[in-house]
């Protein structure tokens, strides 16, 4: 079996610009988006409360945001979780409302609204005693408290500062990584192109007010670091190519170098992206949008090392000169096996 | 050209022996087991409970399968579920002979199944996180600024007595802020006072007033102190929280420092967090008051006779019943700090009590008129009070106590921790609470497990369809990578969460890219007619640079959301890291070893079962 049947190689660099200009659009709309729409955070960011409870049967949203909306902890959100039984209710940060009092006043709520009352059961689990809020109705268990979530407000800036910080040391740390292996050009390419990346699936969580959480955030960085690794791939072709075939202009040798790794390329991201839909279809609602924001960052990742940042170091002007230095083991510029040698 | 030296592949076999056996534990169902640990702060539980425990059990006819001391507690565990309950019922009953004041807690716990010999070699399976198995998890906030407070107003008194025994005139003392200012008439007392306030309180930096008018002292905490004030506030904090989840009977909690003004408490299993706040902020005090050794507090104490009017009795730590005045000489407030150490003669272990001004002036007026009488300090915890220490007055004491007598270092250690241990140095607020519940930790594991096998099994169809052997290879290598990380996350005891599935998950997905790699760059060379020999061994050299350079930026990722991750995402950090060090372990060396080993050996290969490589003009395949 082989899938990449390639006789010449592909002209990718003459629609260069053609690409660049979609790439600029693209990331224009994200802008466009992330200024006008924002990012939705999770309470993570913005400090806050969530819950998650599981009813016995079908939840009704519109009953249990009414008695949440009752009592008055600012603007709430209501809204189904994974299943049609899991609710999940974001309670904001508010002022007047004591952000500890929170679960039980929700989940009292709640709890009233499907007919029950509270009470601190104790329920003899196998891992130790653990006593939780029951809330029983006649015997059953109409809606049970899954998880809490509560978070100040200073905690939320602090996460976000520190995120912020995490993308910059990434970024800063691949520049130099890139710009002491290859050249300086080379650096700028893989970064604005993957930076592009990462604004493109910040444009898309805007774009569907998808949640933005830390695992997310997570994600945005691994993709970051993975997908620069395409870049070096293809870059190491490149340098690789200038010593090989030295009659080459820098448009062929970057076509070459792009079209001999292309099916390493689709083979590496399609097995990644097996692996994020495994995670997509079994992971759950909990590692949903980490999910996402992987297959995005895959996606567009492909897209960027191959047509993006070529293009971009092609722009910049790299020449044979740049990369070919006539390095202290390089004896014969010709012999085809000196290739790899850094 | 493609063999490996001996020493390689028995590397390669020491590495896969040691991987297997630590991640064996984690493969072992947990078994119930019931654990005990200390129920009051006065308490210290050591190996000497294990034979009582023993005797226990063997008195209710329960055959546990081991009993052991681990840590700060005595585990023991048994077959089923019926037999840990009842087992639980007679060391309760056994240990705690009065059950509204339990000495022990005594907590159904979960042990791993995993055999003696994998325990021995410290072998034992990962920790799971609260998201993987139900609790309650608070991150804390410690106020150093009222520590701070706390102190400059104890320095306040301080120099307030020290000027009065030194006979010098002061016109007021203030306390502004966490800086103390003291004012005085004239210049030469300023001076005075100076030279005195800075031999005998070197905790302060001392500066003139800034108004040229008044003559003004303002002394400030030097910085070093005030680190020290705020690192023994939290480490006090921490130990007193200690003490109180004690109470809740969780088997394992955390509690871990966070930075510098931060706490992290963990319990897994506890669902409630309404009572889990309740018993964390709750004060503990301390209080000094004097024994009665008349006659008839010996005779009380000792059983024979009613308690006198006026005194309480209460046990003394280690047993015996002591009858204390109701009169309260002291509170813990006017303790300002408790360290053990030695007596400067007898070298004998003691207890180095500090007392703010106000509390030296009370206990001088009392010692000095209770000379030979003794003197109890008593800390109450949930309405109970027990007696710590009940040491002998020899003298008249100040404001520095030294209590000494039959006291081992470790009794020492243990006597001031629990002086310290009475209350909080500093409020502390909680910030952020999370809870779980069991059945969704429970979720989330199969679901996180489910993730890892489906795209595992996936990848390795789609590798050995695609490259035949060589992709048996690359799923083997993937395989080992799986088993090395998880054996190196277990060595480390690392806690597992959710995210650090999701990063398993992940890391191997990305993992596959060195083999994908190596495999193209060897159907690359056989492309370009190299013989099969020469073309496994190109294209592996080839490809390692490739990989290295493309494994270091991911590596930069990972080492940036180390270090400025926190919670969940520092979980996951932890574990991309170490996958992406051991994938390039697996896909470059181990993968290489078995590709030598197979075809290493044929001095004529014709051909390398790598699959279809396609050729531009002749399309003839490479496997003859």
């Amino acid at each position: 079996m082989e899938f990449f049947r390639i006789r010449r190689d592909i002209p990718f660099m003459r629609h260069a610009l053609v690409f660049n200009i979609v790439s600029l659009l693209t990331f224009l709309a994200a802008v466009f988006f992330l200024a006008t729409r924002g990012l939705h955070f999770s309470i993570e960011f913005t400090g806050g409360t969530v819950i998650e409870v599981a009813y016995a049967q079908t939840a009704d949203i519109v009953k249990a945001r009414t008695a949440v909306e009752g009592l008055n902890v600012g603007e709430v959100q209501v809204q189904n979780f994974g299943s049609s039984r899991d609710v999940l209710i974001r309670v904001p940060v508010a002022s007047g409302v004591k952000q500890s009092e929170v679960v039980t006043r929700v989940f009292g709520a709640l709890c009233k609204a499907e007919g029950g009352t509270i009470s601190a059961g104790q329920e003899a689990a196998q891992s130790g005693e653990s006593a939780r809020q029951v809330c029983s109705a006649g015997g059953v268990e109409p809606v049970r408290l899954q998880r809490t979530e509560v978070v100040g407000p200073q905690v939320g800036r602090e996460l976000a500062e520190d995120g912020a910080k995490a993308l910059a040391f990434v970024v800063a740390g691949i520049m130099i990584y890139l710009a002491f292996r290859f050249e300086w050009k080379f650096s700028i390419a893989a970064i604005v192109a993957n930076l592009h990346d990462v604004i493109i699936i910040l444009g898309f969580f805007a774009f569907f007010q998808w949640e933005f959480s830390l695992s997310v955030l997570a994600a945005v960085l691994a993709v970051l670091g993975y997908s620069v690794n395409e870049s070096v791939v293809i870059f190491d072709r490149i340098r690789e190519s200038f010593r090989r075939y030295r009659k080459m202009t820098t448009r062929e040798v970057i076509d070459h170098a792009i079209t001999s790794t292309i099916s390493r390329t689709i083979i590496t991201h399609g097995s990644t992206q097996m692996m994020v839909l495994s995670m997509l279809i079994f992971g759950g609602p909990t590692l949903h949008y980490f999910a996402v924001a992987l297959t995005i960052g895959i996606l567009f990742g492909i897209y960027s090392s191959v047509f993006v940042a070529a293009a971009i170091a092609m722009w910049l002007g790299v020449k044979r000169e740049d990369l070919v230095k006539a390095g202290p083991k390089e004896t014969d510029p010709d012999d085809p096996n000196a290739g790899a040698v850094v | 050209m493609n063999r490996y030296p001996l020493w390689k592949y028995a590397t390669l076999l020491v590495a896969l022996v040691v991987a297997l056996i630590y991640t064996l534990p984690n493969f072992f169902p947990e078994a119930p087991a019931v654990q005990v640990s200390s129920g009051k702060a006065t308490l210290k539980i050591d190996a000497s409970l294990v034979p009582r425990i023993e005797r226990i059990l063997a008195d209710a006819a329960l055959k546990p399968d081991f009993v052991r001391f681990e840590g700060m507690s005595v585990k023991a565990r048994f077959a089923d579920l019926d037999s840990q309950r009842k087992a639980k019922d007679a060391i309760s009953k056994a240990l705690n002979p009065d059950p509204d004041n339990p000495a022990y807690i005594v907590a159904l716990n979960l042990l791993s199944r995993s055999p003696s010999w994998l325990t021995a070699l410290h072998a034992l399976p990962m920790f799971l996180g609260l998201d993987l198995r139900g609790g309650v998890y608070f991150l804390m906030q410690v106020d150093m600024k009222s520590a701070l407070v706390k102190k400059a107003e104890a320095l306040t008194g301080d120099i307030r007595a020290l000027l009065r025994d030194k006979n010098i005139r002061h016109t007021g003392i203030t306390r502004d802020g966490n800086n103390v200012a003291v004012r005085f008439r004239d210049n030469e007392t300023l001076v005075a006072a100076r030279n005195v306030l800075q031999n005998q309180l070197p905790d302060l930096l001392w500066q003139d007033g800034p108004d040229g008018s008044d003559f003004r002292l303002v002394g400030s905490l030097k910085p070093e102190a005030s680190r020290l004030v705020q690192s023994t506030a939290i480490t006090q904090n921490i130990t007193t929280l200690h003490n109180r989840v004690n109470e809740l009977g969780v088997a394992e909690p955390v509690i871990q420092q966070q930075g510098q003004d931060r706490v992290v408490v963990q319990l897994p299993g506890v669902q409630d967090t309404a009572k889990a706040k309740d018993i964390i902020g709750r004060t503990a005090t301390l209080e000094l008051r004097m024994v009665d050794d008349s006659a008839e507090g010996r005779a009380a104490a000792s059983g024979t006779g009613p308690v006198p009017f006026g005194t309480e009795r209460y046990v003394e730590r280690g047993g015996a019943p002591l009858i204390v005045k109701r009169q309260v000489v002291l509170t813990g407030d006017s303790l300002t700090d408790a360290q053990p150490g030695f007596d400067s003669q007898t070298q004998e272990p003691v207890v180095h009590l500090t007392l703010d001004a106000k509390g030296a002036r009370i206990i001088r007026d009392v010692s000095r008129e209770n000379v030979g009488k003794r003197m109890a300090i008593l800390l109450f915890e949930k309405g109970k009070g027990e007696v710590i220490t009940a040491p002998v007055i020899r003298s008249e004491l100040g404001s520095r106590i030294q209590i000494s007598g039959r006291m081992t270092t470790a009794e020492a250690n243990d006597t001031s921790l629990l002086l310290r241990a009475g209350s909080l140095a500093a409020p502390m607020d909680i910030i952020e609470e999370r809870t779980i519940g069991p059945s969704l930790g429970a979720e989330n594991i199969s679901k996180g497990f489910n993730s890892v096998i489906f795209g595992f099994a996936a990848i390795a169809v789609f590798m050995c369809l695609y490259y035949q052997l060589f992709g048996i290879i690359s799923t083997l290598a993937l395989a080992f990578n799986l088993l090395l990380l998880v054996a190196v996350l277990s060595m480390l005891q690392a806690t597992l969460t959710l995210p650090g599935i999701a990063a398993i998950a992940l890391t191997l997905g990305m993992a596959i890219d060195a083999n994908v790699l190596i495999n193209e760059r060897v159907r690359e060379e056989l492309r370009a007619g190299a013989a099969p020999q020469v073309a496994i061994n190109t294209g592996y050299e080839r490809a390692w640079a490739t990989i290295l350079d493309s494994n270091v930026t991911t590596l930069i990722a990972g080492v940036a959301l180390l270090t400025f991750g926190s919670g969940p995402v520092r979980g996951f950090a932890i574990v991309h890291t170490l996958g992406i060090l051991t994938s390039m372990f697996s896909a470059v060396v181990f993968s290489r070893g078995l590709v030598n080993l197979w075809y290493g050996r044929q001095k004529r290969l014709k051909g390398v079962s790598i699959g279809q490589v396609w050729r531009p003009q002749t399309s003839v395949p490479a496997k003859s």
